[in-house]
């Protein structure tokens, strides 16, 4: 692993956690993608509708995620 | 037999078979229960969906994070280990941890896997076992040259794996949870919204023809 192989000392560990973090978003999106096409899929039969659902349900998941995390940065402000 | 009839989808009547037993094959394997109905397209998609949530999720969390409490099942220890509880959810996929829990209540060696070795849905030590007689002890993050010891095995992969650890648990137990929602989709058919039906007239209204009276 690249990370073994560098000597990180304590101060560029958070400085790289920092760079890394907005990495770690991407796994929602095969999660939001199975979660909303199973939902979807439970509710129609036909492949049609069910991607057309599945499409709206994961707007609708990122819409309400992007929100509490606008709540969550809005609270630290204010902390 | 049920019927889907969405307003945007023509009626479709489904032949559910046996319904129970579709229940059974779709938490055995996610989509076969489906497959069994004769829906094989639903039954491809639950597979890929859910199975691959489910492994993808072991394969982050490095094949740790799907495994059951070695208590016993009635005991208040065993829902400390609750994940499980919902990661059995997707079935076949998740019993391997209950043959490594067995083995470890009897004090049996682990399964070992080719590649993965006996961490592959094995509960963690909580006493070092005759083979690590350093204790649980990994290189520190920060200075490689050190080393830290660890209360215990699952503090160690903790440690190890930091909060892959948490996206592998969250990963394989929203899998269990979906096959959930498909099972009782193999079991009653789609959950529909029956469209609203135009409004009937009331029998109790007054006659208009009474009216001009």
């Amino acid at each position: 692993m690249m990370l073994e192989s560098l000597e990180l000392n304590s101060a560029a560990l958070p400085l790289l956690m920092a760079m890394l973090g907005p990495l770690r978003l991407w796994y929602a999106v095969p999660l939001v993608t199975s979660v909303s096409l199973v939902c979807a899929a439970t509710r129609h039969e036909e492949m049609g509708p069910i991607v057309i659902h599945a499409a709206r349900f994961a707007l609708w998941i990122l819409v309400f995620m992007a929100i509490v995390a606008a709540v969550i940065q809005l609270l630290t402000w204010l902390q | 037999m049920a019927k889907a009839s969405p307003s945007d989808e023509t009626t479709l009547e489904i032949n559910l078979k046996d319904p129970r037993l579709a229940a059974f094959l779709a938490w055995l394997v996610p989509g076969l229960g489906h497959v069994y109905q004769g829906r094989t397209g639903k039954g491809i998609l639950f597979f890929a969906c859910i199975v691959g949530t489910f492994f993808y999720g072991l394969y982050i969390g490095d094949g740790r994070v799907v495994y059951a409490s070695t208590a016993d099942v009635f005991s208040r220890q065993f829902l400390e280990r609750w994940q499980y509880l919902c990661q059995v959810g997707v079935g076949l996929p998740a019993l391997p941890a209950v043959v490594q829990r067995e083995r470890m209540r009897n004090n049996k060696e682990p399964l070992q896997l080719p590649v993965i070795g006996d961490k592959f849905m094995r509960p963690p030590y909580k006493q070092p076992p005759a083979e690590m007689p350093g204790g649980f002890e990994s290189p520190d993050q920060t200075d490689r040259r050190r080393r830290v010891h660890h209360p215990d095995e699952l503090a160690q992969w903790h440690y190890e794996q930091g909060e892959y650890f948490e996206i592998g648990t969250v990963f394989t137990v929203i899998a269990g949870l979906l096959n959930v929602l498909a099972i009782f989709d193999a079991y009653g058919g789609p959950l529909v919204v029956p469209p609203e039906e135009p409004k009937k007239p009331d029998d109790k209204s007054p006659d208009p023809s009474s009216d001009a009276k």
